[in-house]
């Protein structure tokens, strides 16, 4: 993979902690190759379930925790953030066309050569499936000659199956820390889910229960004209 | 930060709030990921922010260690049960809420005199 030839890298997705689970690795190695990367987050999760236990949030206090973990998050992975400001769970209800339209404007003015998206359909959560919509729906609006290259991120338990495997995977062995420090950097998110790893793994160790699960980045690469979605 | 139902105080906070307008935000949900994670789970979920109405009575009942609210408004009712925790917070609201062990959001009832934000 040569990633500095790409110019510009956005990611897009709906909340805080997406990029880091999904992307954060893959993030870092263009960062570390000079590419300049900017992340366009749908909401700030502000639906979000987990308060902590002992708690650390109620519903009305998670908005702005989640976005201090999202800047957090960001400054590990040295990357540009801009919030969208539309709400967690209603993705899916906003006028797709013009989601895709403020989209593909962000894309123009940046010179965006890649984007990351959700594959939808593929993504589980509704969110996740419309943002990756509204993404795909901006790629294809733009002018063949200058639309980025997509790669998606699928995880929906029949996705292999029915996509085949991810035709890009990024090996993160040699940029792990950052990929762990992001997700830590979502501690009302990810706390309870490093622990539960832990437990689950042979090892005894964070960073190797870790690694065991998030070693890979996998995407595929689309074809905007192709794809059904 | 939310701590355990005490039951005077919350419906003495309940009181205080009748017979004027306010401001609810009713939820409930099972999580984004419940069929995800186990096929036989069922996604269910739903909210209302910022309902604004007026109730005349509101009473909190407790049932084997969870709470129920139950407000009566001018043209129905508003209900939540499994409550177990609850915060009056700074800007004069009260959120009640169900949590499970691992403190994850089950159901919320929260009254405010202003809209609530976001
Ligand atoms: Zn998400």
């Amino acid at each position: 993979m040569n990633f500095e030839e790409h110019n510009h890298v956005v990611v897009i997705y709906p909340h805080p902690d997406d990029e880091s689970f999904g992307a954060a690795g893959t993030i870092t190695k263009f960062r570390k190759a000079g590419v300049p990367v900017t992340y366009l987050c749908g909401t700030l999760g502000e639906m979000g379930r987990n308060m902590g236990s002992p708690f650390f949030a109620n519903r009305e206090t998670l908005p702005q925790i989640r976005k201090k973990e999202l800047q957090d998050a960001c400054k590990v992975l040295d990357m540009n953030l801009e919030m969208l400001g539309y709400r967690d769970k209603t993705i899916e209800f906003e006028p797709r066309d013009e989601m895709a339209e403020r989209f593909k404007n962000y894309l123009e003015n940046l010179g965006a050569t890649l984007v990351i998206t959700f594959y939808p359909g593929f993504a589980v959560h509704p969110d996740h499936n419309a943002m990756g919509a509204a993404a795909f729906e901006a790629v294809k609006m733009m002018d063949p000659d200058q639309r980025p290259t997509v790669w998606a991120t699928a995880f929906s338990n029949d996705h292999v199956e029915k996509l085949g495997k991810p035709n890009v995977v990024i090996d993160l062995i040699d940029s792990f820390d950052q990929k762990l420090d992001a997700i830590k950097a979502h501690r009302s998110q990810a706390e309870g889910m490093l622990s539960q790893l832990l437990a689950n793994s042979e090892s005894d160790n964070e960073y190797e229960a870790a690694l065991e699960r998030f070693r890979f980045e996998g995407f595929y690469e689309v074809d905007i004209d192709q794809v059904n979605y | 930060m939310m701590e355990a139902i005490k039951l005077e105080i919350v419906q003495d906070y309940i009181n205080q709030f009748a017979n004027q307008p306010v401001y609810v935000h009713l939820e409930t949900t099972n999580g984004a990921y419940a069929s995800h994670f186990n096929a036989n789970a069922y996604n269910v979920g739903a909210y209302i922010r910022n309902a604004r109405l007026t109730y005349s009575q509101g009473k909190i009942v407790e049932h084997e260690g969870s709470y129920r609210v139950g407000l009566k408004h001018e043209i129905g009712w508003i209900y939540a049960e499994g409550l177990t925790d609850f915060e009056f917070n700074e800007n004069n609201q009260l959120l009640i809420a169900g949590h499970d062990k691992e403190g994850r959001l089950m159901v919320a009832l929260q009254i405010s005199p202003e809209p609530f934000s976001y």
